[in-house]
């Protein structure tokens, strides 16, 4: 579907185009830059607004695409796209955006201005990310994406930022650089940059195995998955609470978003034979990792440990579908694996976002992440208390909340395919639970520990719109999750129809595990 | 035997730098100390004709003239357009600096200049002669020039080793050359090429030629194993002159490596092809892990040139037409880059200081964050990450050696890549997460200001359009 205004566009370019002109508005007036870029920030999230109403559902094609020449003599081309799967992540993040910038408001006294600025770039360059359908656009968003949080940690960080965020960007960079040259590859296999030529490419075995390799590096690195994981609490123990939201809420979904546009549908065949590491490493996540947040004395690093337990389901969700084609053969069960590791997606968005926020609404008062320098805050800020119970419910996956949706529809698929998957996911339960509710019981209830805590002040209008909005988002997904599933469902059948057919050329079809798809081309390549 | 007319044409711009190189010398005699602004000023003019007259005389296929010693083809046109105004943002950064010191002489210039005149010589050159003249000339001017400030004991120290290395280097090159006037019989680039085409490798004498030949070209790129001059020279030098010499003759070092090996032994691409990837892997190697020791930056970014150096190799021993293109892309994208990090040294530095550690740039955010802007820009596009000029770069050349299935090659490099984007973020951390520990002002004039600003922003445009500067670097190798 070709539109004739760029709607698409101007959701990657005008809040980077906002960002430029918070820049030229300098700190002179910190009122003006402030506002404006708010008001650009507000506008983005509209005009996503009109690309979800404009958005068809019930298609699994590309929808908005817009394509130019960029390079023409390599074949790269400025395309973009949204899909079921992009749409509500592009909304996630300028939704989550406006939370960002609100948040920072009175906190940020160092250089505003660039604060705001930097935000915005980056939620330009990660629409970008999540609507690029050219290889190399996307790894251009994909990559600028570092330089604005590497300077967003570094300049308003904690006393150990710069530690926390070269070790973020080398982390990144280390994982990335590997996927330029898969897709390289690709290109001369395929003869074009385009991400849905790659989908409908054949490659060998070994190929795969390399290139889903490559992938695996980058997108695992991001997500965090298990052993690649250590920068993520680093960053976001030393990151400013805006940094935090961002990187919760929206950057680790870029590599779960890499996952089902990249890796599975390019290299199914090596993701069905590898798919037992993707799980392993999953499952470690949920339960390793669960464990290790619950001995966390730093709030942030509590809610990172969770982040990483958390997306730990989204990974098992993309994955567990192999495990259900082999043994059912009905794709029912792993279409709900991957919906619901998006809902959690989605989901995660809101609920660490939020509850960083509310770390930071701490921090602001104490200034210290310390979960014993707290203890009936109830007290003196019902408000707030009230807010982060909801939260911590939400993140221990209360049914009601949005955090409960993604995770019951993943263990439900997980059920299909191995009774012990499930069953291990399943801990995440009683883990996130206890180490969310324990953090909530220590800093929340109680007698009012100390003087700073006694004289804690409620939160103000700004911090309680902020979180109000957020809860607002969580209660309204976790009651009435039928839109958003609405609007990924037609894209992920298709995925999964993809997913399921062997991709391995003639040659070698010997080996295939999956069943070979019928002569017609797959669905989704032009 | 019919008399034909010498054709100047093509040599215009060569001209116009010699003439002006000649008006500064001799207008630099009558000029008061206050006054030594004019050679600066008359020095830009000739540039800038000549970056006209390049443009003016260029484009269309392949001219030959002077009895094939000179040849003028889309390749030359577009070198010498960068070259120039490599050149051009050189001068202009160094005005300042020269002042500050009362060095501001009209030798400088009329050395700049003659340095320039050797570079689009060699630029042009159709034989081993015109090529090898054009490297004396340009040799020798930059000789004089890192011992410019005659007070500083580093820099008489790195002239001599400069001197001495790049004799030795001069001297393989010529030995190399004249091997291959003995197998071939002709010091022409396009007879070389014909005969080279004809015999193939089966002259050992040839193969000879061709190792000196690489060593020659891998000296005067300062590639591994025959890096050991540049970090010494880097950081000896002035700083103005560091920049002369690292940014404007990368990219007549890469002429010379297009002359020599692409137009003379073309032939033979399978047989330097090999070494080319000893000297590529070798030069990110070394380049990259040794940056991350160095504390003065000047050293720091010598060791970064010669890992560039290893990128640049990586898109010449491709041996295809896209693969030579991307090298030129590479070089052309590195001598901007080069220019606006040693310019923004030259910035910091004042009257009686020279910025020339990693800690003088400390907390240049908070003391002018234009300037820091730029930096930073330039630091990540050195370090390959989009959306500067130096990924579109790199993404260039490993493109070409992933086309002629190199893919261990490529994958060496962006290995290596990681380990450099380190030293090069310790650069940003320094400008935008350290205090400055000076409040010394920036001064600046007008000029530097916009020359810093066009070379910045230049580098980004470069990332975010590549396509024309690609299109003319593609159309120079049809």
């Amino acid at each position: 579907m070709e539109s004739g205004f760029p709607l698409l566009t101007l959701t990657i370019w005008l809040p980077i185009i906002g960002g430029v002109a918070v820049l030229a508005s300098g700190d002179r007036d910190h009122g003006v830059s402030k506002w404006t870029g708010l008001t650009f920030a507000v506008l983005t999230f509209l005009v996503s607004l009109a690309l979800w109403a404009g958005f068809d559902p019930t298609s699994s094609d590309m929808q908005f695409v817009e394509r130019t020449p960029w390079i023409p003599s390599f074949d790269v081309y400025y395309q973009v796209g949204v899909d079921g799967i992009s749409m509500p992540l592009i909304v996630l993040t300028t939704f989550v955006t406006i939370f960002v910038l609100v948040a920072g408001w009175e906190t940020i006294t160092y250089k505003p201005s660039h604060y705001m600025a930097a935000f915005l770039i980056m939620e330009g360059l990660m629409v970008g990310v999540f609507s690029a359908l050219d290889a190399i656009l996307f790894y251009v968003f994909w990559e600028a994406m570092l330089i604005p949080m590497f300077i967003i940690i570094g300049v308003w960080g904690g006393p150990n930022r710069v530690y926390a965020t070269i070790k973020f960007f080398l982390y990144t960079f280390f994982g990335s650089v590997f996927m330029l040259v898969a897709l390289i590859y690709m290109y001369f296999q395929s003869g074009s940059f385009s991400i849905l030529d790659f989908h409908g490419l054949e490659l060998g075995m070994t190929a795969q195995t390399l290139i889903f390799v490559a992938f695996l590096l980058a997108f695992a690195v991001k997500v965090p998955m298990f052993p690649v994981h250590t920068w993520l609490p680093d960053a976001h123990v030393e990151a400013p609470t805006g940094g935090s939201v961002i990187l919760a809420a929206i950057m680790l979904k870029i590599g779960g978003y890499g996952f089902l546009r990249f890796s599975l549908p390019i290299t199914p065949d090596a993701s069905a034979s590898l798919d037992w590491l993707i799980i392993a490493l999953s499952l470690i996540a949920v339960v390793y990792i669960g464990f290790v947040a619950l001995v966390q004395q730093d709030m942030k690093k509590l809610i990172a440990y969770s982040s990483i337990a958390h997306m730990g389901f989204v990974t098992l969700g993309f994955f567990i579908l192999f495990g259900i084609l082999q043994r059912s053969g009905v794709s029912t069960g792993a279409v709900m694996g991957i919906e619901g590791g998006m809902v959690q997606m989605i989901s995660h968005g809101f609920i660490s976002g939020a509850l960083f926020l509310c770390v930071g609404v701490l921090y602001d008062r104490v200034h210290s992440r310390q979960i014993a320098d707290y203890g009936g805050v109830v007290n003196t800020m019902p408000w707030f208390g009230a807010f982060l119970v909801f939260f911590a419910m939400a993140n221990a996956g209360l049914p009601g909340t949005s955090g409960f949706v993604g995770e019951f529809m993943v263990i439900l698929a997980a059920f299909r395919a191995d009774f012990w998957f499930a069953f291990l996911a399943a801990t995440t339960l009683v883990l996130a639970a206890a180490f969310t509710l324990w953090m909530v019981k220590r800093v929340v209830y109680g007698e009012v520990k100390s003087d700073k805590v006694a004289q804690l002040e409620d939160l103000n209008g700004r911090e309680a719109f902020n979180l109000g909005a957020l809860a607002a988002a969580v209660l309204l997904f976790g009651l009435w999750p039928a839109p958003l599933v609405n609007v990924m469902h037609a894209t992920v059948e298709n995925l999964v129809v993809q997913v399921g057919a062997c991709k391995l050329p003639a040659a070698e079809s010997g080996d295939c595990v999956l069943p070979r798809p019928a002569p017609v081309a797959a669905l989704g390549t032009p | 035997m019919p008399y034909e007319a010498i054709n100047p044409m093509p040599v215009l711009p060569e001209i116009a730098i010699m003439l002006t190189a000649c008006t500064v010398l001799l207008v630099d005699l009558y000029l008061k100390e206050k006054d030594k602004g004019i050679a600066h000023d008359l020095a830009l003019i000739g540039l800038v004709a000549a970056i006209g007259l390049t443009g003016l005389v260029g484009g269309g296929a392949q001219t030959v003239a002077f009895g094939g010693n000179v040849v003028r083809d889309p390749m030359s046109d577009l070198l010498k357009g960068a070259t120039l105004m490599v050149a051009f943002f050189g001068f202009v950064y160094a005005r300042p600096w020269l002042k500050d010191r009362h060095l501001l002489a009209g030798e400088f210039y009329v050395l700049g200049l003659f340095a320039v005149l050797g570079m689009l010589v060699m630029i042009s050159a159709g034989s081993f002669l015109t090529l090898y003249l054009g490297l004396e000339l340009l040799s020798l001017c930059l000789y004089a020039l890192v011992a410019f400030d005659r007070d500083s004991k580093a820099g008489s120290e790195a002239a001599m080793k400069y001197f001495v290395l790049g004799a030795l280097g001069s001297g393989m090159l010529l030995y190399g050359v004249s091997m291959i006037y003995g197998a071939t019989g002709s010091i022409e680039l396009a007879a070389v090429a014909r005969a080279v085409a004809e015999h193939g490798i089966a002259d050992k004498v040839l193969v000879f030629g061709i190792a000196f030949l690489v060593i020659g070209v891998g000296f005067k790129f300062g590639a591994v194993p025959f890096h050991m001059w540049v970090p010494d020279i880097y950081q000896g030098a002035p700083t103005p002159v560091t920049l002369f010499l690292g940014s404007a003759p990368k990219i007549a070092a890469f002429a010379l490596a297009v002359r020599l090996l692409v137009d003379g032994m073309g032939g033979l691409h399978s047989d330097w092809q090999g070494m080319l990837v000893i000297l590529s892997v070798l030069s990110m190697g070394l380049g990259n892990l040794l940056a991350i020791a160095q504390t003065n930056i000047k050293r720091m970014l010598a060791y970064s040139t010669i890992s560039h150096v290893g990128f640049i190799f990586l898109g010449l021993l491709a041996g295809s037409a896209q693969g030579y293109a991307a090298a030129m892309f590479y070089a052309i994208v590195y001598a901007v880059m080069a220019a606006g990090a040693f310019g923004i040294l030259t910035i910091l530095s004042r009257e009686g200081f020279d910025a020339e550690n990693l800690d003088d740039l400390k907390g240049l955010n908070d003391r002018d964050s234009w300037f820091a802007a730029m930096m930073a820009i330039l630091m990540f596009s050195m370090a390959g990450v989009p959306p500067a000029a130096g990924f579109m770069a790199k993404l260039l050349v490993l493109e070409a050696v992933v086309r002629v299935d190199m893919v261990w090659l490529a994958v060496v490099a962006v290995f290596f890549s990681i380990i450099g984007a380190f030293y090069y973020l310790r650069v940003v951390k320094l400008i935008y997460f350290d205090r400055p520990d000076t409040d010394a002002p920036i001064v600046t004039s007008n000029g530097v200001r916009a020359a810093m600003t066009a070379n910045g922003l230049a580098v980004l445009f470069l990332g975010l359009f590549p396509a024309a500067l690609l299109g003319l670097c593609q159309a120079s190798f049809r």
